[in-house]
């Protein structure tokens, strides 16, 4: 490789490399202050990442580096920001957490960074080995963080469960990479894509492609590969489930993407009925299994269940306006996870954190500015107009009829309707219930992130979404 | 003037019901009494000053309401002499019931609300009568009918108030579904429901019935026709005038039958006797009843055009007449015979618009507010005497204890029965007499049957009074001893309506029905040219004009006979006849009747659409069948959630396998 080439692909994943070396200093740091140190690698960790989302803004040139294994495009740079945000939104949701639960590990900022890392890769990824390395950093990571509070036997059983179905899922996804590299010979998706269209449908090639779509399946918790999810998100700790149900998803869903329409173009009518199927599955298994819940921990797992559903419903038209719907459907599931996530962070008593929807009795009464909130969050996940969870669902359903989709978008509205009733119980439980013990009073930065995520949900989106959609459809541009 | 007159009851009703709670009872009372008493001299005023001879119509517009193609609706006041006749009823017979209730209902928690109802249904009785349109008039028609319901339905705590409540609202809407369907019937007849164009139509139609096919061109809008063209289609059959206008009269005499408790729709009126006594007054006795009446006297002009529809309604008079005051020999419940006392009454009313003599009619109208509402609100100071108790078997022997009362029930009774020279003489016997000398096929069946219930009335009349107040005391001795005249503020109304009573007819005779007859009524009542029953009513022989009083006096004797002399004649007499006592006292079974014909299968089918085709049906196949079928599913779907990592993982693999089938066998193409 010139060194010049190797100068530009260097540019090209500075941001990555930001963080890289910051994880690994923090870590460094970490190992040599001890405990003590958490709060102070926190705060700096949450520097890393700003440091290095706006060096991806302002400084890093778009362009693919690495001979082709690494892609930015405005579709990876759109992504990579809502990763981004997600995981600083995750650490600075943790820093309560950690001062009242004792759970000061400086490993978990770290190890937020690693995966973060990992995550930015996927979505760079240009080819199949790209596409594995981040995968497995991101997943690594992420297992150590569900397993962190080791002396907490839901914690480890969650830790567990996550890895041992995770290597599972990378080995599927693994062996259909091979198939799909014996089949065309080639690993870089531009490339498979040019073969596939020369050759057509071939069985091999389709084994690989289904198999490569299960093991991303299950990195966005899509049934019928979803069932780790309410189990892990239950048992980890609350601010990594607030971590694991925002960035890591976002990155999966971006690189689904990429790899189908980019890598599949020509088989798209192929993949094309898994993702229908997937996404019917996720929305209607999502929306009758959260039904039965009474830990919101646990109803938020089936909640993103049906939402990666209802994202997958865009993926599924395989068009601009497709893409566009996903990248608007991620952005906002992204600022109502962390909005609810942040409700649920301050779900504390004084004797210690609370997770069953019952505790939320009476909220209006005790804590009338976070049932608000939480009120607005719930009703924009159910999809109300004029929410911003209205919007999202508005494009992708939009987009799937457009397509011709129609029985698609019939069955997501009926299971949004089903949905609905969940969502409305929280309202409920919160609005007419008889109070339950009040909770303690809310951290200042969880309050920040649900009054930012809260007014964005509405009515903010109103007046930013101009440029937020012109940046999604130049993103969903790329692959077209 | 006059749309003060109509206003401030109105605005009574306002205050009343949107200020009540926080002025309080007694201001409330006070503030909506002393609006009538002001509405009630005013239309004496108005009645009085209204010029006689020259007293042309009055048209008072108030609002424009509505207008659709030719249908064209104002809010306006007809200001004639029949409508001052009923403002002065109406006023004076509220304003009394007003006050009296004020000593009545003082133990009431809930006055200001009852109050508030009284002075709606005085302005909806107000918009009635005045109206100057059908649509109007069907409006105040509504309206009282909501104030009834509302006012019966007063104890809303008690079930068999509710009941009746209900009943009457039911049993009015027949009459109102006819009664709007006469309406839609005048306006595609005469394409307008303002009375100077009907009346102006109803004029041209005369001519052209009178005058045959050759008057034809002489008509004016609608009635440009000729007689023999289709006019009307109804039910399928297409009229020609005059059947038409048949058909749209007995329309309008539908609404008439159920407002005024005609035979056939009568069933409401003696359960309305739930409602405080005041309000049996105001509304089932001296006014609301009466507006059928006072609707086919304002409807003369088509009635006049329709000799079958008057037949009908002389029979269906004169049959109520009769039906009403056999069961009224039997009641034991005081309200109760009063109010079969007015249904019959009202029977008379309706002979008397029958055979033309709509002069009478109105005449017995308005000596029948007196003395009727004297009989109910003499009947309110016997049950407030004897706490709260109005079954007359427990009464007995009151004479000396309220004699005040005693002597006001004793007139009223007298002017009922149509002692001579009291109001009910007047105008009692000139129905009777009008029609005998009526000429449509069953006005002679009409004069019999007004005779025998002048009979029967006499006797359920006296029989009221010397169950109630002769003989000994059959009440508790706890009850006796509680007795006690009614307060002052009671009395007086009776005072007020008892000199009604005495002297209305004396006094008005003259005008109403006497030579003064032209000049007073002028042009709100009208007569065909070949109706001459005001003129042979004056013409009868001796003994055709005493027989009513013989009759009274019959009844009385019978009475006396039965009651003081021998009070065990009665019971011998009822068990001898059992059948026909049973008959009676089951008020000829007609509300069984109505129970088996329309309530029962109504009922069952109600409960058939409510049980099977709304609760099995919809709500199972709909909201709840989803929503139990949702929860079928959440809870087999929660149930593969074990918690097993070998599950999972084989859910995973079972997926994938399932992909990779479908891709290569179905999903191919």
């Amino acid at each position: 490789m010139m060194p010049d080439m190797l100068s530009s692909s260097l540019q090209i994943a500075a941001p990555e490399l930001i963080l890289a070396i910051g994880a690994m200093i923090l870590l460094m740091i970490g190992v040599f202050m001890g405990e003590k140190s958490a709060q102070t690698i926190t705060g700096l960790s949450v520097a890393v990442i700003i440091i290095a989302a706006l060096w991806l803004i302002l400084v890093t040139p778009l362009g693919v580096g690495f001979g082709g294994s690494f892609v930015l495009d405005p579709f990876a740079r759109f992504m990579k920001i809502l990763v981004l945000i997600g995981s600083a939104a995750a650490v600075i949701m943790s820093v309560g957490f950690a001062e009242s639960e004792r759970f000061n590990r400086f490993e978990f900022p770290v190890l937020v960074l690693l995966s973060t890392t990992g995550m930015m890769m996927m979505v760079s990824a240009g080819d199949m080995i790209a596409l594995y390395l981040g995968l497995e950093l991101q997943s690594l990571a992420i297992y150590v963080l569900a397993a962190i509070n080791r002396d907490s036997v839901r914690s480890t059983e969650a830790g567990l469960k996550y890895f041992v179905l995770g290597a599972l899922s990378s080995g599927m996804l693994l062996y259909g990479a091979s198939m799909v590299y014996g089949f065309t010979g080639h690993i870089e998706f531009t490339q498979i894509a040019a073969v596939a269209a020369e050759s057509g449908r071939s069985v091999g090639l389709i084994v690989g492609l289904v198999f490569v779509l299960a093991g991303l399946a299950f990195k966005i918790s899509a049934v019928p590969f979803h069932m780790w999810t309410p189990d892990v998100y239950e048992g980890a700790p609350t601010p990594i489930t607030a971590f694991l149900a925002g960035a890591p998803k976002i990155a999966a869903m971006a690189l689904l993407t990429r790899f189908t329409v980019q890598g599949f173009e020509p088989l798209s009518d192929q993949w094309q009925q898994v993702i229908v199927f997937i996404s019917i599955a996720s929305m209607a298994f999502g929306a009758f299994a959260a039904i039965g819940q009474h830990n919101i921990k646990r109803l938020m797992a089936y909640s993103s269940i049906a939402h990666m559903g209802y994202a997958l419903v865009g993926l599924a038209a395989a068009n601009t306006e497709g893409v566009r719907g996903v990248l608007i459907y991620m952005t906002v599931y992204l600022m109502m996870t962390l909005g609810t996530f942040a409700v649920i962070l301050a779900m504390r008593r004084r004797d210690g954190m609370v997770e069953e929807i019952d505790d939320l009795s009476g909220l209006s009464q005790t804590n009338p500015m976070m049932a608000l909130f939480l009120t607005v969050m719930m009703l924009s996940l159910a999809g109300l107009p004029p929410l911003a969870g209205f919007i999202g669902k508005y494009f992708v359903f939009m987009a799937a009829v457009h397509a011709g989709l129609w029985p698609l978008a019939i069955i997501g509205v009926l299971a949004s309707v089903v949905g609905l009733f969940y969502y409305l119980r929280i309202v409920k439980t919160m609005w007419f219930d008889e109070p339950a013990e009040a909770f303690v009073p809310m951290a200042i930065e969880l309050r920040a992130v649900l009054w930012v995520t809260g007014l964005v949900v509405f009515p903010v989106y109103i007046f930013v979404s101009g440029p937020i959609f012109a940046a999604a459809e130049a993103a969903a541009k790329t692959f077209f | 003037m006059y749309t003060i007159i109509v206003l401030l009851p109105l605005a009574g009703f306002l205050i009343a019901g949107l200020f009540g709670k926080s002025i309080g009872a007694k201001a409330c009372e006070y503030t909506l009494s002393g609006f009538m008493v002001v509405a009630a001299i005013l239309s004496w005023i108005a009645f009085l000053s209204f010029g006689y001879g020259e007293g042309e119509t009055l048209r008072v517009p108030l609002l424009h309401w509505m207008q659709s193609g030719t249908l064209d609706v104002a809010w306006s006041l007809r200001i004639d002499r029949l409508t001052l006749v009923m403002l002065v009823v109406v006023n004076t017979v509220s304003t009394l019931v007003h006050v009296y209730s004020i000593g009545y209902m003082h133990h009431d928690p809930h006055r200001p609300r009852f109050f508030a109802y009284l002075s709606l249904f005085t302005f909806a009785m107000l918009m009635l009568v005045t109206s100057n349109n059908l649509v109007q008039m069907f409006f105040g028609w509504e309206g009282v009918g909501l104030a009834s319901y509302l006012l019966i339905g007063f104890w809303y705590k008690k079930p068999t108030a509710n009941a009746a409540a209900m009943k009457a609202f039911v049993v009015n809407r027949v009459g109102d579904f006819g009664f709007a369907l006469g309406i839609f019937g005048v306006f595609a007849l005469f394409g307008s429901v303002n009375f100077d164009t009907i009346f102006a139509g109803a004029a041209d139609v005369a001519a052209q019935l009178g005058g045959g096919h050759e008057a034809a061109a002489a008509g004016a809008g609608a009635a440009a026709h000729g007689a023999g063209d289709v006019v009307l289609n109804f039910a399928g059959y297409g009229l020609t005038m005059g059947s038409a206008l048949t058909v749209v009269c007995l329309l309008l005499f539908m609404g008439a039958m159920g407002k005024s408790a005609q035979l056939g729709l009568h069933t409401w009126l003696p359960d309305a006797m739930e409602g405080p006594t005041p309000v049996s007054a105001l509304i089932h006795a001296a006014t609301m009843v009466t507006a059928g009446v006072f609707m086919l006297a304002r409807m003369s002009p088509l009635f006049e055009l329709s000799p079958s529809a008057l037949t009908f309604v002389t029979f269906i008079g004169a049959t109520t007449a009769f039906f009403a005051a056999t069961i009224g020999l039997v009641q034991n419940d005081i309200k109760r015979v009063i109010a079969y006392s007015t249904c019959s009454q009202l029977g008379y009313m309706f002979v008397a618009l029958g055979v033309g003599a709509y002069g009478p009619a109105i005449f017995h109208l308005f000596t029948h507010a007196f003395f009727k509402a004297l009989l109910f609100l003499g009947a309110g100071s016997v049950i407030h005497a004897v706490s709260d108790e109005q079954d007359m078997r427990r009464m007995g022997g009151l004479r000396t204890h309220i004699p005040k009362t005693y002597w006001m029930m004793v007139i009223g009774t007298l002017a009922l029965t149509g002692f001579p020279f009291t109001a009910g003489y007047y105008s009692k016997d000139a129905i009777i007499e009008a029609a005998f000398v009526g000429h449509n096929s069953f006005a002679l069946y009409g004069w019999g049957m007004t005779v025998i219930a002048a009979a029967l009335t006499s006797f359920y009349s006296w029989r009221l009074i010397f169950m109630t107040f002769h003989g000994k005391p059959r009440a508790s001795a706890d009850v006796m001893h509680h007795i006690h005249e009614s307060p002052l503020v009671m009395l007086v109304p009776l005072y007020v309506l008892a000199a009604g009573a005495l002297f209305a007819g004396i006094v008005f005779e003259h005008s109403f029905i006497g030579e003064g007859y032209d000049e007073f009524w002028h042009a709100a009542l009208y007569t065909g040219a070949e109706n001459h029953v005001l003129h042979d009513m004056h013409e009868i022989s001796f003994w055709i004009a005493i027989l009513p009083t013989l009759c009274m006096v019959i009844g009385f004797v019978v009475a006396y006979m039965f009651y003081i002399r021998q009070p065990s004649l009665a019971k011998e007499t009822a068990k001898r006849n059992r059948g026909l006592y049973q008959f009676l006292l089951n008020k000829w079974y007609f509300d069984e009747l109505y129970d088996f014909l329309f309530v029962k299968p109504s009922q069952h089918l109600g409960r058939f659409l409510w049980k099977t085709g709304d609760g099995k049906v919809i709500d199972g196949l709909g909201p709840d069948g989803v929503s139990a079928r949702v929860l079928d599913v959440t809870g087999r779907v929660v149930r593969l959630q074990s918690g097993y990592l070998y599950h999972y993982a084989f859910a995973m693999l079972i997926g994938v396998a399932a992909l990779v089938t479908w891709m290569m066998l179905g999903g191919a193409s």
